[in-house]
């Protein structure tokens, strides 16, 4: 199916971070870049998303609820990792409760920088999120066919 | 009688293969309207079929198999009902299997024993209890119109119902809200802002599940505003027109509402709803009875 | 045939002092069976040759001259024991209504002029129903009694075994009814009618404790309340009216407006019905082990009431007698599912359903037409079934778990699945759409509309929505998730009993166009003079397909789902699940179970916040009718 792209829905989860990322998150839903008109909704639940957006780093209160949320979710699904604490624990690593960037926990798939990451920049992501979640499904899809064609 | 028999039979087919069509593009409006009024482009109108294909496509998650079932069995009874209305049953009949339809979807939320979805449940069950008086006193309403509970028979008055039950129209059009599951009553779940408790008896629901009771939701959505439409409808052909025009002003109302207003708690839910109910239904029952 | 009806009507009394001599437990039970048996071929037979014959009759037994001395001596021994009973219990008061009613019939009956009865017994398409739903539900939970009673009395070590008393006192319910509901003479009728009164305050006072016994007293004298009631009506029917025929009462009533005698009946039927305001008496007797309960809220007692009503119900057609019935009806429907919503305790919401679906009939009853009273009878039959169903079973999960409340019964359909599949099928028998409850509403709200009566389409509409929201609370507790399967102490004979009201509800269900073609027509015809099918038959070809769908649906959708391929999953907590679906980590960090809760809304709809202002509008309603009723006859 060549429309899954069009309904990429969105978890947002917010790790150990300074909350500025988030609030850009939010500020993709406002009327100015209302993110909504790529059919992405921010949806609070793992059992409905096929982007998990995660901000901030990872410690080691939250590790075990990033991972579970994960297994929560159904495939295909994409990792995005939003700003710099996200990507690698950013001006947190060196904490002693920190354990670094998502990718210490989950597979990330996107790394959008910066801090903290812009609404444009994080739409661009998701875009790019969109575009990778279409081509797992197809990827799916592939295997599947030949596994029934043996 | 027998080619009667055939045209309900293709309205009841009819039903079957557009509503979702029709349910779905008036989700897609919907949410197109409900942007425009925030100021913002919103979606395509065909997002809620990307939507749902999307869904449908999605590995199958589950805590209890049995939800899925539940949830087919929700789709069945709601095709059901809308089926008897088009196809011209008794409403009280279409009512009653709307209910039933409605029972499913609770157990389908309850049996994965998961807090937020039983929190959902229970809300969805206040809000039945809120509004399924006044769905049951509309039959009525048209009963004391057009003297008969048939829908093949009501749409043969000359005079549209709603001269007779402008009451039970505003009741009823009360608790299309809660049934459409619009702001300020989308307490069991929402359309907007998934979030946990929110999204109530679906929040467990995966892929194909959550897909199966948005299907669900457009055939009964289509059915309801059908019950609006009968309000206009007489032996006359360009009644129908009349009718198309209500449906979309009622819906257009709807989303209005939805955009305008707070969520409320359940009491007040309650107790706004059975009052409305008393004060249009009752009163215009009475009203009808008397005459 | 009279002699086949006087063994249905003495048979059982019979029957009753075997169990009371035999002490030894296993040879009392095989005789409860073997006694069981008889009495429900007996009903069986009867109803069999009273069908194959057709039609009315009017006959009187073999010794009726000596059955009447009998029954006079009877009245006299009811008397002495609630005399006895009411000076023991320190609540004297209460025997003087007996003594004034026994007194009053009595003496009307010696000392008043003489009027010819005619015939005493009367088998119609009414007694016809009466007898086959005591006959086979009330033996059913005969058969059940036997297993459970053993059960109780293994767990409430505590509580004397006086089961020899129990089941002889089962024994007489079923010949008290089976006399109810035949006799046409009002002398018997009364004799009859305080038989059940007394049997009921003996059941519910079982295991004597104080709770127990002021509740039985309580069943007491809001029964002999009515049992009053009908010693007036005797009075005034005799000296007035110069019968003692209960269908001349009505015939007065209809034709004549003579409308005391048919009113006092109707007060009567009331309370044995437990209508507002005299409700709390069936809500006390849940005191009582669950055969009693289910034997006096499905095929007997209760249902005494609702009979009576509807036997007056032509007569109470468009006059005050009938506006009093049906607003109390109408009225306790509501309220009493209302209430529903805030317990917990299985047996009350049983008992708050059973006094609101009885509101349902005896305002059925009470408006007269015939539309409705088709729906009423279909209530009878299906309440008695599903109630005595709901009721064994929740008796038996009782005794296995521990616990009668709902919300220990979370997950039941995984933890003892034959029980669960017997609450669902009773439940769903009880308000889903196309089970016989439903069938009968919607007559009723049709009836109504056409009466026309706001208010009590008002009262219909917004307690189907209240019984809904109990109900399917209920449901959905059972079919939670629940990891632990225990163990089964239901025994053989409760389950044969439970699986037979299931398969009978099944077959009531399958076969209801045909139930209603050839019982409730004729039975129409009988009572009006024409048949009121309310539903057509494109209609009722529509609900056996739902009906069907019903079954069939969830079975197919089992079958499509089980190929279909889904990967386990815990449920979503917001990530904080210690890895399975009942424990989470709280914000302290620290481990905590999971539990859900049903909602119960006892700040809206509990007990203490409905209960008395309803038992007040009741009261009201029920004087200021007496009143204009007795007001209008002087």
């Amino acid at each position: 199916m060549k429309t899954m792209h069009k309904s990429p829905w969105l978890l947002h989860y917010d790790g150990s971070s300074c909350n500025g990322c988030d609030i850009e998150v939010l500020a993709c839903t406002t009327p100015v870049y209302d993110v909504e008109r790529f059919g992405v909704v921010n949806t609070g639940n793992p059992m409905h998303a096929d982007i998990f957006l995660v901000t901030g780093g990872i410690n080691s209160q939250n590790e075990d609820v990033v991972k579970q949320i994960y297994s929560q979710m159904p495939d295909p699904k994409v990792v995005l990792a939003v700003g710099t604490c996200a990507c690698t624990g950013g001006v947190f690593k060196e904490c002693y409760n920190i354990k670094g960037g998502v990718d210490t926990v989950i597979p990330v798939d996107i790394y959008v920088p910066g801090c903290a990451a812009r609404p444009e920049s994080i739409i661009d992501g998701v875009v790019k999120a969109v575009s990778l979640f279409q081509r797992k499904h197809e990827e799916e899809e592939k295997k599947k066919n030949g596994r029934h064609r043996k | 009688m027998v080619e009667a028999l055939w045209g309900r039979i293709g309205m009841m087919a009819a039903y079957a293969v557009f509503a979702p069509l029709i349910g779905g593009l008036l989700d897609g409006i919907d949410r197109k309207i409900s942007a425009r009024m925030q100021g913002r482009r919103g979606p395509c109108i065909l997002q809620p079929f990307y939507d749902v294909a999307k869904l449908t496509k999605k590995q199958l998650l589950s805590v209890n198999k049995f939800q899925l079932l539940m949830v087919m069995s929700y789709l069945f009874f709601v095709m059901l009902s809308g089926a008897l209305f088009f196809g011209g049953c008794d409403m009280l009949l279409c009512f009653f299997s709307l209910s039933t339809a409605a029972m499913f979807l609770i157990l389908a939320s309850t049996s994965t024993h998961s807090p937020f979805s039983t929190i959902g449940s229970h809300r969805e069950m206040v809000q039945m209890m809120s509004y399924e008086p006044m769905v049951l006193l509309t039959a009525v309403g048209f009963y004391l119109a057009t003297g008969t509970f048939r829908v093949m028979d009501v749409i043969r008055t000359d005079i549209p119902v709603i001269a007779y039950a402008p009451g039970f129209f505003v009741g009823f059009a009360f608790v299309l809200t809660i049934k459409f599951r619009k702001s300020p009553f989308d307490l069991s779940t929402t359309h907007h802002a998934h979030q946990e408790v929110v999204k109530g008896v679906t929040t467990e629901m995966v892929g194909i599940e959550y897909a199966t009771t948005t299907v669900a939701e457009w055939y009964e959505n289509v059915f309801l505003l059908g019950v609006v439409g009968l309000f206009f409808v007489t032996s006359n052909p360009w009644s129908y027109l009349v009718a198309a025009l209500a449906v979309f002003a009622v819906y257009f109302i709807e989303i209005l509402i939805d955009n305008t207003s707070a969520r409320v708690k359940w009491q007040l839910m309650l107790k706004l709803a059975w009052g409305v109910t008393l004060v249009t239904g009752g009163l215009n029952l009475f009203i009808l009875e008397l005459i | 045939m009279e002699n086949l009806v006087a063994l249905l009507i003495f048979l059982p009394f019979l029957l009753a002092l075997f169990p009371a001599l035999i002490s030894n437990e296993k040879v009392r039970g095989l005789t409860v069976y073997i006694g069981g048996a008889i009495i429900a071929v007996c009903a069986v037979v009867t109803a069999f040759f009273w069908f194959a014959d057709g039609g009315t009759m009017v006959f009187d037994l073999p010794g009726t001259e000596m059955i009447d001395h009998i029954i006079l001596a009877g009245d006299f021994v009811l008397m002495f024991i609630i005399i006895w009973l009411s000076v023991k219990h320190h609540k004297t008061v209460i025997s003087l209504l007996s003594i004034v009613q026994t007194a009053l019939v009595v003496w009307a009956e010696k000392f008043g002029p003489k009027v010819s009865a005619g015939a005493h017994i009367r088998l119609d398409w009414l007694s016809f129903i009466m007898i086959l739903i005591i006959g086979i539900i009330g033996v059913a939970i005969g058969v059940y009694a036997v297993g459970y009673m053993r059960g109780y009395q293994e767990h409430h070590r505590d509580v004397k075994d006086r089961r020899r008393f129990f089941f002889s006192m089962i024994f007489l319910f079923y010949g008290a009814m089976f006399g109810l509901v035949t006799s046409m003479n009002i002398i018997w009728l009364y004799f009859f009618w305080e038989i059940t009164s007394v049997c009921s305050f003996l059941l519910i006072g079982y295991t004597g404790t104080k709770e127990a016994v002021d509740n039985s007293f309580r069943a007491l004298w809001m029964n002999l309340l009515g049992g009053l009631a009908i010693a007036v009506a005797i009075v005034y029917a005799i000296y007035m009216e110069g019968t003692l025929n209960l269908y001349d009462i009505i015939e007065n009533g209809k034709n004549m407006g003579v409308l005391v005698p048919v009113a006092m009946f109707a007060f009567a039927a009331l309370t044995k019905s437990a209508q507002f305001p005299f409700s709390g008496w069936l809500l006390g007797a849940m005191v009582a082990p669950t055969p009693s309960s289910a034997l006096l809220h499905s095929a007997t007692m209760v249902k005494a009431g609702v009979y009576m009503l509807l036997r007056l119900s032509i007569a109470m057609n468009g006059n005050y007698v009938g506006q009093m019935v049906y607003i109390i009806g109408g009225f306790t429907f509501f309220a009493a599912s209302l209430l529903a919503i805030s317990q917990s305790d299985g047996k009350k919401v049983l008992a708050y359903s059973t006094i609101s679906n009885l509101g349902l009939i005896a305002a059925c009853a009470g408006v007269g037409f015939e539309e409705t009273a088709w729906a009423a009878i279909f209530l009878i039959i299906f309440h008695a079934v599903s109630k005595s169903m709901l009721f064994q079973c929740v008796g038996a999960i009782e005794n296995t778990t521990g616990s009668r409340d709902i919300e220990d019964m979370q997950g039941l359909a995984v933890r003892f699945p034959k029980l669960a599949f017997i609450l669902m099928v009773g439940i769903a028998g009880m308000f889903l759409a196309p089970f016989g409850m439903l069938v009968s509403k919607w007559a009723a709200l049709k009836a109504f509309v056409n009466a026309p009566s706001t208010l009590m389409v008002l009262f219909i509409v917004f307690g189907s929505s209240t019984t809904m929201f109990y109900w399917t609370k209920w449901f959905a507790k059972i079919l939670g998730l629940h990891e632990k399967r225990g163990k089964d102490l239901t025994q053989m004979n409760e389950y044969i009993s439970m699986y037979f009201h299931a398969a009978l509800l099944i077959l009531l269900c399958v076969s209801f166009p045909f139930l209603s073609k050839h019982v409730i027509e004729p039975l129409m015809v009988d009572m009006y003079g024409v048949s009121g099918a309310v539903i057509t038959d494109g209609n009722i070809a529509i609900m056996v397909i739902m009906i069907c769908a019903i079954f069939v649906v969830p079975c197919i959708n089992y079958l499509l789902t089980k190929k279909v391929k889904d990967k386990p999953v815990i449920v979503y907590m917001g990530g904080a699940n210690v890895g399975d679906n009942k424990n989470f980590i709280d914000s302290s960090g620290e481990e905590k179970e999971l539990t859900v809760s049903n909602w119960y809304m006892t700040e809206w709809f509990g007990e203490k916040k409905i209960f008395r202002p309803s038992v007040a509008f009741g009261t009201l309603i029920l004087v200021v009718f007496l009143c204009v009723i007795i007001g209008g006859a002087l």
